[in-house]
C-alpha cells in the first residue's frame, strides 16, 4: 500500500518539469511517432513506470499470482495449513471431472450464461433506447432502473427469498388476486428454482447493461441520427440501421462480460439457497461447489483445483470469444502498436 | 424490443403516452421487490405471516427505530463506507495513470500491458477467491479492510482500465500539441487537461467501483471472520440469521443498508447523466 499511495504523488505533481520529448505520439497515430530525442526516451520510461507501475505491481500481485497460486496447490491434497506436502498429481482434476454434482453445478451455469443474453440483452437494448430519448421524468426513471443494479446482492437475496418462499408474498399475491392455484414452492422446487434464479438475476443486472448501451449511445454522433431522419428515415429505422451497427462494439462487451459473470456467478445463490440445499434446488454453480467442496470441507487443495477448472473454463470462452467476436473491437487498441 | 418498436409512431423528441406507460410499468417492476423489503420493516411480523403481500395497516417504527439505534449497525456502515471510499479512489488514481500510459505513450509492450489487463476481465474475484484467501492469510490482513480493499483495487483495474483508455484516446491530439506548444510536459497535460477532460469516465468507473464494493460479499465472507470487522452486507446475512423469526426487523436493517449506496447512486446519477451528453468528441 505505501509505494502506491506514493507514487501517484510523484507522477501527478503539475509541477515537475519535465521537458525533453513533449508529445510523443500518442496511441491513435503510432506511424507518426516521433523518436523521442536527448533524455526523453528515459523520461518517458520513467514516466511510464511511475504511472502504470503501481497498477501493474497490484493487478498482477492480486489477480495473476493467485492464479498461479491455484495451479500450484490444486496439485496437493492440502487441510490449508501448514507447507502442502501431499503431492497427489491430478488426482484432484480427475475427481471434480467425474463428480456429478460438479458437471450439475457447470450445466446450470451454461444455462445462465445463454439465457441471460437471450433475455437480457433485447431487455436492456430496448430500455436504452428508450431512456435516450427525451422525455419527461427521464433522469427519475434512469435512477430508478438502476435501483436494482446498486443493490447488494445479499439484500435483493434476502429479499427475493422472502419473497418467494412458500409463505412468502408472491404467493400471497396470487391468491389475493384469486389465481391461488398457482401457488409454487418457488425456491426449492427444483424444476422451477433455476428460473426463479434466472428472473431474480434479469432483474438485478439488466440496469447494469442498460448503463452500458447508453454511455455506447451516447458515444453515437447525434449527426447521424439527425442526418438519417432528415433524409426521411423512421425513428424505428434510425434506431435499427444506425445506431444499434454502432452500438455493436458496446453490445460485444456487455455480452462478453455478462457470459463470464454468469459462470463466476456465487453471491445470490449461495445467500439464497445457501451451502446446502443449492445442488438439491438445482441451482447450484461451479463457484459454489468451489465454496461448499474446497473452504467449507476443509479442503483447500480440492478447492483450488476447482478454481483452476473454472479458470481454464473461462479461459477457453474468453479467447474464443476474443477470436470470434470481440477482436474487431479491441483492435484498434491492441494492433496500434504493432512493432 | 417490443419496447422500441412502440416508439416508432412518434417523431423525434416527442414522447406519447405510451411510452410514458411503459416506462411506469418498468419501473414497477423494478421497483416492488425494493418496496416490499422496505414496506416490510413498518409492519409486525403476524401481519406479514398473515397477509405476506399487503401494506403496513398501522405504520411501526420501532423496527426502524431499534436498527438506527444499534451500534452494531453502525459500525458496519462505517466499515463499508471505509472500504468503498479507499477502494474508489485508488481505483481511479491508478486506473487513470495506467490508461493514461495506454492510451497516449507508445512504447515496446503497450500491447501486451492492454492484453493483460483485459485478460483480468476473465477472472472476477469468484475464481480467484481460495488462492486469494490464502494469500491475503500469509501476508496477515485477515480480518482487515485491507485485505478486502487491496484485491478489490486489484479486480477493478481491468474495467476502469477498458473504459478509460477509449475515453482518454478520443482527447483530440490537437489538444495535446498546443498544450505542449504552450510548454506544457506529458504530466503536466496529464493533470490540467486529461483528469478534467475525462471526468464523465472517471465518474462511471467510481461509481462502478464504489457500488462493487459497497456490495462486496465473498471476498468479506473469506476475509472478515469477526464480526467487528464485518462489512454491511455480511452483517445483514449475520442479523437475518440471528433474528431469523422476526422477519420486520430483518427487512428493516436490509432496507436500511441500501440506502447509503442508493443516495450515493442517485446524487450521482445526474453527473453521469451530464458528463455523458456533454462528453469529449472524437
Amino acid at each position: 500500500m505505501t509505494s502506491t499511495s506514493e507514487n501517484p504523488r510523484l507522477a501527478l505533481d503539475p509541477h515537475v518539469d519535465l521537458g525533453g520529448g513533449g508529445v510523443a505520439a500518442t496511441a491513435a497515430a503510432p506511424s507518426r511517432r516521433r523518436r523521442p530525442q536527448g533524455n526523453g526516451g528515459w523520461r518517458m520510461r520513467l514516466e511510464i513506470a511511475a504511472l502504470a507501475g503501481p497498477a501493474l505491481v497490484v493487478f498482477v500481485l492480486f489477480v495473476i499470482f493467485p492464479v498461479i497460486l491455484a495451479a500450484y496447490y490444486g496439485f496437493f491434497s492440502w487441510a490449508g495449513y501448514g507447507p502442502a506436502t501431499d503431492f497427489v498429481g491430478l488426482r484432484n482434476y480427475v475427481t471434480i471431472l467425474q463428480d456429478p454434482t460438479f458437471i450439475e453445478a457447470l450445466k446450470h451455469n451454461v444455462m445462465i450464461a445463454v439465457l441471460s443474453l437471450v433475455v437480457q440483452g433485447p431487455i436492456a437494448i430496448g430500455l436504452a433506447l428508450l431512456l435516450n430519448r427525451k422525455m419527461r421524468g427521464q433522469s427519475v426513471i434512469r435512477v430508478l432502473i438502476f435501483v436494482p443494479y446498486v443493490i447488494s446482492e445479499v439484500a435483493v437475496g434476502l429479499g427475493w427469498s422472502l419473497m418467494l418462499q412458500s409463505g412468502g408474498a408472491a404467493n400471497g399475491l396470487l391468491e389475493k388476486v384469486g389465481l391461488g392455484d398457482l401457488r409454487q414452492d418457488w425456491l426449492s422446487n427444483p424444476s422451477l428454482a433455476i428460473w426463479s434464479l434466472l428472473v431474480i438475476i434479469t432483474w438485478k443486472y439488466v440496469g447494469f447493461a442498460v448503463i452500458l448501451f447508453l454511455a455506447g449511445l451516447q458515444g453515437i454522433p447525434e449527426e447521424l441520427s439527425e442526418a438519417a431522419s432528415i433524409d426521411g428515415a423512421s425513428y424505428w429505422q434510425v434506431q435499427r440501421l444506425i445506431v444499434l451497427p454502432l452500438l455493436g462494439p458496446t453490445i460485444r462487451i456487455w455480452a462478453f462480460l455478462s457470459i463470464i459473470g454468469s459462470f463466476q456467478l456465487f453471491d445470490l445463490v449461495y445467500i439464497i439457497w445457501g451451502q446446502y440445499i443449492a445442488s438439491t434446488a438445482g441451482t447450484s454453480t461451479m463457484a459454489t461447489y468451489m465454496v461448499v467442496n474446497g473452504r467449507n470441507a476443509g479442503s483447500y487443495g480440492y478447492g483450488n483445483a476447482v478454481a483452476v477448472v473454472m479458470f481454464l473454463i473461462s479461459l477457453g470462452i474468453a479467447l474464443l470469444y476474443q477470436r470470434f467476436l470481440l477482436r474487431r473491437d479491441t483492435q484498434g487498441a491492441i494492433s496500434g502498436d504493432k512493432i | 424490443m417490443a419496447v422500441a418498436l412502440d416508439t416508432r409512431p412518434r417523431r423525434r423528441k416527442t414522447s406519447g403516452p405510451v411510452i410514458y406507460f411503459i416506462a411506469l410499468v418498468l419501473i414497477a417492476v423494478m421497483l416492488v421487490p425494493v418496496a416490499y423489503v422496505i414496506l416490510g420493516g413498518f409492519r409486525t411480523n403476524s401481519e406479514i405471516t398473515v397477509d405476506p403481500a399487503g401494506l403496513p395497516s398501522t405504520w411501526n417504527l420501532s423496527h426502524y427505530g431499534d436498527v438506527l439505534s444499534s451500534e452494531v449497525f453502525w459500525r458496519e456502515v462505517a466499515n463499508s463506507l471505509i472500504t468503498a471510499v479507499v477502494t474508489t479512489f485508488f481505483v481511479v488514481a491508478l486506473g487513470l495513470m495506467a490508461s493514461f500510459v495506454l492510451a497516449r505513450y507508445s512504447f515496446r509492450g503497450r500491447g501486451f500491458m492492454y492484453a493483460l489487463f483485459s485478460a483480468g476481465l476473465m477472472f472476477p474475484l469468484a475464481v480467484a477467491i481460495t488462492p486469494l484467501y490464502i494469500l491475503v492469510r500469509t501476508l496477515g490482513l485477515m480480518n482487515s479492510l485491507g485485505g478486502v480493499i487491496v484485491p478489490q483495487i486489484a479486480f477493478a483495474l481491468p474495467l476502469t482500465i477498458i473504459i478509460l483508455v477509449p475515453f482518454l484516446q478520443a482527447i483530440p491530439r490537437e489538444l495535446q500539441e498546443a498544450a505542449a506548444i504552450d510548454g506544457c510536459s506529458r504530466i503536466g497535460f496529464f493533470w490540467r487537461m486529461v483528469i478534467p477532460l475525462s471526468k464523465p469516465g472517471v465518474i462511471t468507473v467510481a461509481i462502478l467501483a464504489f457500488i462493487q464494493s459497497w456490495n462486496s460479499y465473498i471476498l468479506p465472507l473469506f476475509i472478515l471472520n469477526n464480526e467487528a470487522s464485518y462489512t454491511l452486507p455480511l452483517g445483514v446475512q449475520a442479523f437475518a440469521s440471528q433474528y431469523s423469526v422476526d422477519t420486520a426487523k430483518v427487512l428493516a436493517f436490509t432496507s436500511l443498508s441500501m440506502i447509503p449506496a442508493l443516495v450515493f447512486f442517485s446524487l450521482f446519477e445526474r453527473r453521469i447523466v451530464g458528463g455523458l451528453t456533454g462528453a469529449v468528441k472524437g
